[in-house]
């Protein structure tokens, strides 16, 4: 079981609130992703729940039971942390088998645990080595190791992923995720990485200033965005936002358009502008249009090969039905 | 890059520094050993003559030399037990978050700056005086008999005074090496279900390692040579209660007027004190490549 529920909490560094009292609740075996710019206080959140920092006001639960001032390692979670905090002198044996050493589980218990998570996690030649002899990616590894053996009713995860490179990042998003698939545990996941969010989530939780400012599975986030914050966050790259005359023509402050669904022709369309930079990416072309009259550029996603260059002039058309409509406040409407 | 040519000028031009730091070591060394072989004293000057090892001889036969030998052992490790686990502790402690925290940590470094001759004077007529010390009023205004410190446990009160000179060099390093352990580490362990101990033991210690092993390698370099505080304090007595190696030779060639005795015993103490340095190199290479 790993049901965690958040009820006002709240957390002040001195005078400074970096979170204000705030509601969530996370259903046990869900893969919840805190999403939000740097410094919004997602790895604050996740601490908070760990235990690794005191709340300033307000209750923390797990499966149904108060929290709020246990120490860690009496909650059950297991977290992964963003250095992977491996110690550096024992080895991968010896540091998977720490947490069940401190929590005394028998010795042969331990041994098959090991077994088992190095087998799963592919560390199984590894076993002996220090941490320093490791790859990151191996590292990394470890570190779920140890989480795993622990058999934790929830993980926590802060940013495990960003010290990676690109591919490697893939390969672990997968196996990150397949564990959750096979373990069914709770999983707390901090990135502000859009594509881990998107991918991997069950549930999605975006943070601006210590503020959710959404839940919600990928897609609903994706199809309707609550506020133009979470519009320009979630997704990638950002949803054109257009405000001003072309906005009140549909009857709102500030109209959103993903660059995804605008069409182009070389021909005619809705809206007149000048190609300028355009991001080749190979599956896909990415084209900065300006001089629109809208906003200082509207990026627009076409086919991969394309035969427009810098200077050209394009006609824009939005999907009627895929366009956003915001009020003064940022809210979405309908 | 460095071309053939500017590195044959660059040998050139720091020879004479080289030579000169050579000659420095080599003549003393020289003379050191000339002198362990002959019968010389200074109070029959030009009567020096070559007497093989009987210098040796006598030195190493000389009751007070085992004594000097176990005395400067108990020294080194006695200062070395209590540097190492009270600079851990004050570390332990300074590393903690407290008010006026910057003050405290300059008036624990403070006793480094004191010279050794003058803390020992302080701590033997301010301290350690039966009559007049502070810890003899201690002890009176408890009703007690005072204790004298320094006739009674010469050696351990030698210890206790070098001690609190060098508690502040080991304090330093190892808070240093304390405040450059990853706070992930420890949160990780924390979160493992770790308690203090378990953390300070597990995790703590073998990060501190490799600084507790640079402290005892320092300081036993500076240990084995121990002497003002024994001058002004003891005088190695009583008998030879604090004599150590040092002190004994000082006597041999300084107050015996023995020339060729005290060369021989500081041979002995060169050789003695090289083993230790290569049993000690051994430990440190271990320690530091890990
Ligand atoms: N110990 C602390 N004392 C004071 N302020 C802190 C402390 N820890 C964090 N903060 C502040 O709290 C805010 C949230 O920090 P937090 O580390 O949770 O951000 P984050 O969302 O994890 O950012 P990032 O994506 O960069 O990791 C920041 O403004 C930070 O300056
Ligand atoms: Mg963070």
């Amino acid at each position: 079981m790993g049901r965690i529920t958040l009820d006002k909490v709240r957390k002040a560094f001195g005078p400074v609130e970096v979170i204000p009292p705030l509601d969530l609740t996370i259903e046990d075996g869900e893969f919840v992703v805190f999403v939000g710019p740097s410094g919004c206080g997602k790895s604050t959140l996740l601490r908070l729940i760990a235990g690794l920092e005191d709340v300033s006001g307000g209750e923390i639960r797990i499966d149904r039971v108060d929290a709020t001032t246990l120490p860690p390692a009496k909650r059950g979670l297991a977290m992964v942390f963003q250095s992977y905090a491996l110690y550096p002198h024992m080895s991968v044996r010896k540091n998977i088998a720490f947490p069940m050493k401190m929590a005394g589980v028998p010795k042969d218990e331990q041994d098959r645990r090991i077994e088992a998570a190095a087998k799963a996690l592919n560390l199984t030649d590894y076993l002996d080595r220090r941490p320093g002899q490791l790859s990151g990616g191996q590292r990394q590894r470890v570190a779920i190791g140890r989480a795993i053996v622990r058999e934790p009713s929830a993980f926590l995860f802060d940013e495990p992923l960003s010290n990676l490179d690109a591919a490697l990042r893939v390969g672990m998003r997968l196996e990150i995720s397949e564990l959750h698939a096979r373990l069914k545990t709770t999983m707390v996941y901090v990135t502000h990485d859009q594509v881990e969010a998107m991918t991997m989530a069950d549930k999605i939780v975006v943070l601006r200033a210590g503020r959710i400012e959404q839940v919600g599975a990928p897609l609903e986030l994706y199809q309707s965005p609550r506020n133009t914050f979470v519009a320009g966050f979630i997704g990638s790259p950002k949803m054109n936002l257009i405000e001003g005359p072309e906005a009140a023509r549909h009857d709102a402050h500030t109209i959103g358009v993903r660059p995804e669904h605008i069409a182009v022709s070389t021909e005619g369309g809705q809206w007149q502008g000048r190609v300028g930079v355009s991001e080749h990416l190979g599956s896909d072309t990415f084209l900065h249009v300006h001089d629109t009259g809208l906003a200082e550029a509207l990026t627009v996603r076409v086919g991969g090969e394309v035969a427009l260059h810098q200077g050209d002039t394009v006609w824009l058309s939005p999907e009627a039905d895929k366009i956003h409509r915001f009020d003064a406040d940022g809210l979405r409407i309908g | 890059m460095a071309t053939k040519h500017s590195r044959a000028a660059a040998r050139l031009m720091i020879s004479p520094a080289v030579l000169l730091l050579l000659a420095w070591m080599i003549i003393p060394l020289a003379m050191t050993l000339y002198f362990s072989f002959l019968s010389y004293n200074l109070m029959s000057p030009g009567m020096e003559r070559w007497i093989g090892f009987t210098n040796y001889q006598y030195f190493l036969t000389d009751p007070a030399f085992f004594a000097a030998l176990t005395n400067t052992i108990l020294l080194v490790v006695g200062v070395l037990i209590v540097t190492v686990i009270g600079g851990t502790l004050f570390a332990l402690l300074l590393d903690q978050p407290f008010f006026g925290q910057g003050i405290v940590r300059i008036m624990v470094i403070a006793p480094f700056f004191v010279m050794p001759t003058v803390s020992a004077l302080v701590w033997k007529n301010m301290f350690m005086n039966p009559v007049n010390g502070l810890f003899a009023h201690l002890f009176k205004a408890l009703g007690l008999q005072p204790f004298d410190f320094l006739a009674q446990a010469p050696l351990a009160s030698i210890i206790g005074i070098v001690s609190w000179q060098w508690l502040p060099f080991a304090t330093l390093i190892l808070l240093t090496a304390l405040q450059s352990l990853d706070q992930e580490q420890l949160e990780a362990a924390e979160m493992d279900g770790a308690p203090w101990l378990s953390r300070f033991i597990h995790i703590m210690l073998p990060h501190l390692a490799r600084a507790i092993t640079v402290v005892i390698l320092i300081q036993t370099i500076f240990l084995l040579s121990i002497f003002a505080e024994i001058l002004v304090t003891t005088n190695g007595g009583p008998g030879t209660a604090s004599t150590n190696l040092t002190y004994l030779i000082y006597m041999q060639s300084l107050l015996q007027f023995d020339v060729g005795g005290g060369s021989a015993g500081g041979v002995v103490a060169i050789i003695l004190a090289n083993i230790v340095a290569i049993f000690l190199m051994r430990m440190i290479g271990k320690n530091l490549e890990a």
